[in-house]
């Protein structure tokens, strides 16, 4: 299952949510104002190491330039896609789950 | 365009609470900050929460194709707006520093930012 | 709305400003000019040349008083005053040489 989370976390708790839900091998990707989930030296790094043993992150190179964020500024493990990443991730999974 | 001849000024403070590109708010905000520039009042702008995010320098967005209006915070002190608070918790909370920011800002903890919205007399919210 | 120029169909709004910025070529001015009957010369096009610059690096069409300003600082105060950018652009330096130079109408101005 692909989950994509497009909600900033300090606005919506549409991570959270999303983890308690997420299953083993899932994936989740940030996409939009959700980049942000990722980012290095936020309460939400934590959440997503609790969870990389079961869950693979990935999110969307676009988005993170548009905020002025590269790799730098990730949180470890995260596999940065660029719109072709994005269609494959979805094309490979059976089912996508949209948290907004 | 006409300027406003009252001649009555106030303190005018934007509050700026989300982040710049999911949503339109940010874009609006800093639109309406440049057309009110005219009217020559107190103007000042205050980013907290999400709103910081708006400021984060290296923004890119030919991938997103929109408008990268992030660099029209360097026209700010050219429309004479020259007073941009950024709240430290927030800015903290973000794993962000100073050093982070496109543009000359002050930080202040909210305590302070809380007595300058005590002064201020006309509240914009985005 | 569109206009003609080179054989080329440019779409413009209501107000005659290029729906798309990335439409714009010196032509294209030379053109907007001609339909106000202005002939661009090096000074217009000093201006010109100045706010797509401005548009570049800030993504705004600066308001007269601004533009004003701008102009003063980086080509020099006989050239930073509204007599001398009313007299080039007589429209308004604002409205008139964003339009020729491909930007929107000016943040500001209605």
């Amino acid at each position: 299952m692909l989950h994509t989370i497009n909600k900033s976390p300090f606005e919506k708790d549409s991570l959270t949510t999303c983890l308690r839900y997420a299953q083993k091998g899932a994936s989740i990707l940030f996409i939009e104002d959700a980049v942000y989930a990722c980012t290095k030296g936020t309460q939400f790094e934590k959440d997503i190491h609790d969870h990389q043993g079961d869950i693979k992150f990935y999110v969307l190179g676009p988005d993170l330039e548009a905020r002025g964020l590269d790799n730098s500024n990730l949180t470890t493990n995260i596999e940065i896609v660029d719109y072709k990443g994005f269609v494959k991730l979805v094309a490979d999974n059976e089912k996508t789950q949209n948290w907004l | 365009m006409e300027e406003q001849e009252s001649g009555i000024i106030k303190k005018f403070i934007y509050v700026n609470r989300k982040a710049p590109h999911g949503t339109i708010y940010a874009h609006e905000a800093l639109e309406v900050v440049l057309i009110a520039a005219a009217f020559e009042q107190d103007v000042a702008l205050a980013f907290i929460d999400d709103g910081v995010y708006q400021l984060k320098k290296g923004q890119n967005t030919d991938g997103i194709a929109t408008k990268n209006f992030s660099k029209t915070f360097g026209a700010l002190d050219m429309y004479d707006v020259e007073k941009l608070y950024v709240e430290k918790e927030s800015l903290e909370a973000r794993g962000l520093s100073e050093e982070d920011l496109s543009v000359d800002v002050e930080i202040l903890p909210a305590s302070d930012l809380k007595n300058l919205f005590n002064e201020s007399e006309v509240f914009f919210n985005f | 709305m569109a206009l003609e120029v080179n054989g080329r169909q440019i779409e413009v709004d209501e107000e005659g400003y290029l729906s798309n910025l990335n439409d714009w070529e010196k032509d294209i001015a030379t053109v907007m000019a001609k339909e106000d009957d202005i002939e661009l010369g090096d000074d217009h096009w000093e201006i010109i040349n100045f706010l797509r610059e401005y548009y570049e690096e800030y993504q705004i069409a600066p308001a007269v008083r601004v533009l004003t300003k701008a102009v003063g600082k980086k080509l020099g105060k006989e050239k930073g005053n509204s007599k001398y950018l009313y007299e080039l652009f007589p429209y308004g330096p604002g409205k008139q040489a964003c339009k020729f130079a491909g930007l929107p109408k000016p943040t500001g101005c209605v």
